[in-house]
């Protein structure tokens, strides 16, 4: 990706998309393509705020790492789980092949 | 039984405690209701008569059996989609998610059904919560009871309008940038969102974890506040719950009610009250008509200044989908929802691919992507981590402006609801519907929304919310000085939502034949 992000390409939209697992049609990218840079143009700004000796925030009170007492409890019940799922073979999730045939 | 469902969900349970009306007839009044007004609400997307009934039945046994009932018991609820419920459909207004039933109950929906509220159904919403009108949900568009052709508000707007068309006394929202206040505030009901951590995340469907944050909404304050209290508690599920016990707003909603805010300290906050443009007039002059009643309530009303809530908006879209493309990962075709593609010829990755593509919609995919644009090496610093220290900023101007006012307030939003269709071809202008809402979303703090007064700038009267600020875990204050100006404006102006018009065969306010 180029440093200067006055503009986003289509080029650059598709290969987010494929970062993110989003199979995006042709028609999207157009889309896109403009409505993404709209978003990041008006966001850039927040560039413009000095922050560099601040902390990040990402809780109204702060809180100590939190761990639970280290006790076995019952996990859902399998079946249950497993009736959620898009397909189940011997009580498994059953998946598509994860290697390509060029692998 | 028009006129069970236009009572306060306070006054169902003081009827329900006190066997002037049955639990499961206060269900039924509800699900009526809900037959004669959902085709053109479209508030619900799932609606669970027989598990109302049931539940309505066991506050009434228990009742006859003697056993106390919690403050709450019997009274209908309707609940946000993207809060799961085990046996219920749970969709987050996704396709992705069709047809899924949890196979466990959030914690916020253990507690409403322990506390013996009856749960009516399952609310639409914008989809995964990213939204400011409702129009981005999967399945429908829910529609404003105010005006059939306009929105009831995001992404909590299922909730919102099931709220004011009578359909239910109270429901639960989830508020990541002011998706409960805003639809409150274009409904014309109360919502509040609480401290973050205050009430559990678990059993949400994540859209920005930092941020997410479920609430109550009523039609009255001392409704939410009772709701409110249901919820609020610390969760050993949810690690980023607040361990301490929250303030207790029930009895702060009631010391409001009696109208006396004197030695109170309320702040304007200059950078939310339009001076830049892009405020509807309607909404200034209902704000201006609000500071001068809580004036009149004996409140000391000074300006303080909060410069960095103009970085508000940027912080949050950098924050809100960087955070929702690391939490929908979670949607790979693999454990739950959608598959597509699965046909022999597709590798994992391909699949994965072709559900995401066919099971979000538009406005999840944008936000995936400037989430996963945002989060790319070499930009995480730029723009997620310079955002979190931005964050940190805003929250140091609220401090500041707490040394100077108990409270804070603005108008909810900068405009009235706006017409079905009207800026969803142009996701900048939905954004700005979030303005005054997104400061206290970054802080973590405490924000609620009441009816404040009407606009007929847009056309038709249509409501305004006033949105008052607090400091984390002090939400009381919200709830007393919320209380205070609805006891005084309800005096001056009447109930707010005698405004709606009729909807359904039964009137749902001033023009009802029913009254």
């Amino acid at each position: 990706m180029p440093d200067d992000r006055s503009t986003l390409t289509r080029d650059e939209v598709a290969h987010l998309a494929r970062l993110a697992r989003l199979a995006v049609t042709e028609d999207e990218l157009d889309l896109f393509a403009g409505q993404l840079d709209v978003i990041l143009g008006s966001i850039a700004r927040i560039g413009d705020v000095a922050a560099a000796d601040i902390e990040p925030t990402s809780h109204a009170v702060p809180l100590q790492n939190v761990a639970r007492p280290d006790a076995v409890i019952a996990s859902l019940p399998r079946d249950e789980v497993l009736a959620g799922a898009p397909s189940v073979e011997d009580d498994r999730f059953r998946v598509p092949q994860i290697l390509g045939e060029e692998e | 039984m028009a006129e069970l469902i236009e009572l306060s969900a306070a006054e169902i349970a003081a009827r329900i405690a006190d066997g002037e009306a049955s639990a499961v007839e206060v269900a039924q009044a509800h699900l009526d209701r809900i037959s004669d007004s959902d085709a053109q609400v479209k508030a619900f997307l799932h609606v669970d008569t027989e598990g109302a009934l049931s539940a309505a039945k066991a506050v009434d046994d228990r009742r006859r059996a003697g056993e106390p009932l919690g403050p709450l018991a019997g009274v209908p609820l309707a609940m946000k989609d993207v809060v799961v419920t085990k046996g219920l459909p749970t969709t987050s207004g996704s396709k992705i998610l069709q047809g899924w039933i949890p196979p466990y109950d959030a914690t916020v929906t253990r507690r409403v059904r322990e506390a013996g509220i009856v749960m009516l159904g399952k609310t639409n919403m914008d989809e995964f919560a990213m939204g400011s009108s409702t129009e981005n949900s999967a399945y429908q568009v829910t529609r404003n009871p105010w005006d059939l052709s306009r929105v009831p508000g995001g992404s909590s707007g299922g909730s919102s309008a099931a709220v004011a068309a009578l359909q239910a006394p109270l429901a639960i929202g989830t508020d990541t940038g002011g998706s409960i206040r805003q639809p409150a505030a274009v409904t014309g009901i109360v919502g509040h969102k609480p401290t973050y951590g205050a009430v559990s995340r678990y059993g949400l469907i994540a859209f920005s974890s930092s941020l997410d944050q479920a609430g109550p909404f009523g039609r009255t304050v001392e409704d939410t506040a009772l709701l409110h209290q249901v919820l609020a508690g610390h969760d050993p599920l949810d690690s980023t719950s607040i361990p301490e016990a929250g303030p207790d707003v029930v009895a702060a909603a009631r010391e409001g009610a009696r109208g006396d805010l004197s030695g109170v300290r309320i702040g304007i906050v200059s950078e939310l009250t339009g001076i830049g443009g892009g405020y509807q007039e309607g909404v200034l002059a209902s704000f201006r008509d609000a500071v001068a009643i809580l004036r009149s309530l004996g409140a000391e009303v000074v300006e303080v200044s909060c410069p960095h809530f103009d970085y508000a908006l940027a912080a949050y879209y950098l924050i809100a989908p960087s955070e929702a493309s690391s939490n929908l990962a979670r949607f790979d075709s693999v454990r739950y929802g959608l598959r597509v593609g699965d046909d022999g010829t597709h590798s994992l990755e391909e699949v994965m691919s072709l559900t995401r593509e066919r099971g979000f919609g538009a406005e999840v995919k944008r936000r995936i992507m400037i989430g996963t644009y945002a989060l790319s090496s070499g930009y995480y610093d730029a723009y997620y981590g310079q955002a979190q220290k931005v964050r940190t900023l805003i929250a140091a101007d609220f401090t500041s402006a707490f040394g100077q006012a108990d409270v804070l307030v603005s108008p909810t939003s900068p405009f009235v609801a706006f017409e079905v269709g009207e800026r969803v071809a142009d996701p900048m202008a939905m954004y700005v519907n979030d303005l005054c809402t997104l400061p206290a979303s970054l802080a973590g703090t405490p924000a609620i929304s009441v009816p404040c007064g009407l606009s007929d700038e847009a056309g038709p009267a249509l409501p305004v919310g006033l949105q008052i600020m607090a400091p984390a875990m002090a939400d009381d204050r919200c709830y007393r000085v919320g209380a205070a100006f609805e006891a005084a404006y309800v005096a001056g102006n009447g109930q707010i939502l005698a405004g709606v018009p009729r909807l359904g065969s039964v009137g749902a306010g001033a023009d009802g034949a029913a009254r």
